[in-house]
């Protein structure tokens, strides 16, 4: 072991750029950090696989138990995309574990050591993590509905990406799950606990909707609505019911709750301690 | 080279850093001693930015950490061991931040091998020891060869190899030029290192002196005295205006006069003489003597020489 040049020995590192570090370092970096985590790849790759999977096994399935009474009515769209309501919470608690996972292992303080604009990291953090969970939930999304579609043999009835409102539901429905890791993301900046944050994002999930079925009907059905659930289903699926909002109203919604909670943990960085 | 002004930091209602000023300079080693819990980690966290002092000012070459333009060329801190994600290899971990500051791929892998940590680069880190990570998070305070560099605690974990490894390393960049401040509960650690201390207790500055004025004047000289007559001659060295202490075992400390002088004044009584030893007291004596009213856990402190015979091996 060398206890003599801490000096580069070939090449100035000092060699900067002018100005400072700023969004295309973090970005870089963001890059590298998801990328470097055997667990993130893990779990990225259970969604594509369990995600298709999941919509294949209950496509087959349906298939299997055809009978000719289905056909009015019958989603084929919606159908062939099941997987995704798999795939959300996948991406979800992604999207929490790659801010949490900073503060518990303490990497955050290495991060912000270079480089202390807090809220441009969680931009840089957001903009890597939306980019690689919109392609990997495109994948998904698009991946369930061809080979949904060519399950779906007659006497069932299929639909093309061409059909009415196809192309909206399977695009729609991989936007609708890169939203929800957004939202993950900003619950996490807040909450900064793997295990809070996480309960906080499937309660918000799966549990709240369970406790608004309770409420008197004609109040639960106006919250209802706009519940990142209900605004999955009615992006991914046809037939809902009247108080619904239009699905790329919803995706707006989404995106909104999304950017409020990254701008809230935003301003929570720099408020706290690291 | 950096300044603290009346830096003050509390926790709720508890007060960990209180109204601190200091300099660092560049081109020697600033020991930053105090005992645990005296508000070390929590000032070198309001150097780099991590924690905002609630008053006060801290500066890095005259900026605020959050101001630097590429702070790790500027400055490099090891803080705490540990905080590598335990999933992302050494060499994975140092490019994420080498590529926020644009270091080169080249660097990193040139920083592995100062560290030693080549031949492990590609594992990671959740298996290294705490040695191997307190070496990964020194590699990684030399990524942007800065001229300002902080190390909280570096020796802790290592082996006795591993520590001079530190010594070397530090006594080395101090002598390019840099500012280098390392913080250590250990005086015994900071005598063999520092060439200047930064002493604080409960959060507040003690003394900021070059090392060997701490060591000329704290080191407080005594005399142990041993006699079949030592009643007799304490009295004759009380009369004499020394301090003395009758131990358990029948030996005399006394503080004052020499050796020389109670030898002489023992053949004037005259008293026999079984035993005149002077003493000196220990570093780790001097350090708890300036800190002794304000020592945070004293629980913790009664551990300290037995950590320091360890790291003294």
């Amino acid at each position: 072991m060398s206890t003599g040049t801490i000096r580069p020995s070939v090449g100035p590192v000092k060699a900067l750029p002018p100005g400072r570090y700023g969004l295309p370092e973090l970005l870089a970096s963001e890059w590298t950090k998801l990328r470097s985590l055997r667990s993130t790849m893990w779990t990225l790759g259970i969604t594509v696989v369990l995600g298709i999977g999941i919509s294949a096994i209950a496509t087959a399935e349906t298939r299997a138990h055809w009978s000719s009474s289905q056909i009015s009515g019958f989603d084929p769209t919606g159908t062939s995309l099941i997987g995704l309501f798999f795939g959300q919470l996948t991406i979800g608690v992604l999207g929490v574990l790659v801010m949490s996972g900073e503060y518990s292992s303490g990497t955050i303080r290495a991060t912000f050591s270079a480089a202390p604009r807090r809220p441009l990291v969680l931009l840089a953090k957001a903009l890597v993590f939306g980019v690689v969970s919109l392609v990997v939930a495109e994948v998904v999304a698009f991946a369930s509905f061809f080979l949904g579609q060519a399950l779906l043999s007659p006497p069932a009835i299929h639909a093309t990406i061409s059909s009415p409102g196809a192309l909206r539901a399977v695009a729609g429905g991989g936007l609708y799950l890169c939203l929800i890791g957004l939202f993950a993301l900003g619950i996490s900046t807040i909450v900064r606990h793997s295990v809070g944050a996480i309960s906080t994002f499937l309660g918000i999930l799966l549990l709240v909707p369970v406790v608004i079925r309770a409420l008197p009907s004609s109040l639960a059905n106006r919250i209802e609505m706009f519940m990142p659930d209900h605004i999955g289903a009615a992006v991914v699926t046809f037939h809902m019911g009247q108080e619904t909002l239009p699905p790329f109203v919803g995706l707006l919604v989404l995106f909104a709750y999304a950017a409020a909670l990254l701008t809230v943990g935003g301003v929570l960085l720099v408020r706290r301690d690291a | 080279m950096i300044e603290a002004q009346g830096l003050t930091k509390h926790y709720g209602s508890k007060l960990a850093v209180d109204q601190l000023s200091f300099s660092v300079r560049p081109g020697v080693v600033t020991g930053f001693l105090g005992p645990n819990g005296a508000g070390k980690s929590t000032t070198m966290r309001m150097i780099v930015g991590l924690d905002a002092p609630n008053a006060g000012n801290v500066t890095v070459n005259g900026r605020h950490y959050h101001d630097l333009p590429w702070p790790l060329h500027e400055v490099g801190a090891l803080l705490e061991a540990k905080a590598i994600h335990p999933g992302r290899t050494a060499r994975a971990h140092l490019w994420m931040l080498a590529q926020a500051n644009h270091i080169t791929l080249k660097r990193v892998d040139e920083v592995l091998g100062i560290v030693g940590l080549s031949a492990v680069a590609g594992q990671r880190a959740g298996k290294f020891s705490l040695g191997m990570s307190q070496r990964l998070g020194i590699a990684a305070t030399l990524l942007g060869d800065p001229e300002v560099m902080l190390f909280d605690e570096p020796v802790n974990g290592l082996d006795p190899d591993g520590i001079r490894w530190v010594r070397n390393l530090l006594k080395g960049l101090a002598r390019e030029g840099r500012t280098v401040f390392v913080s250590s509960h250990l005086m015994s650690e900071m005598a063999l290192t520092a060439d200047e201390v930064v002493i604080i207790g409960k959060g507040r500055l003690i003394a900021q002196i070059p090392i060997d004025d701490l060591l000329a004047q704290s080191s407080q000289r005594y005399v142990r005295v041993r006699s079949p007559e030592i009643a007799k001659l304490k009295a004759a060295l009380e009369r004499e205006g020394a301090t003395t202490v009758l131990g358990e075992d029948g030996s005399l400390t006394v503080q004052g006069p020499d050796e020389v002088k109670i030898g002489e004044l023992a053949a004037s009584i005259p008293v026999v003489l079984h035993e005149l030893a002077p003493q000196s007291a220990s570093l780790e004596e001097a350090f708890m003597e300036l800190t002794g009213d304000a020592i945070e856990y004293h629980g913790e402190l009664t551990t300290g020489p037995v950590v320091s015979r360890e790291v003294l091996r």
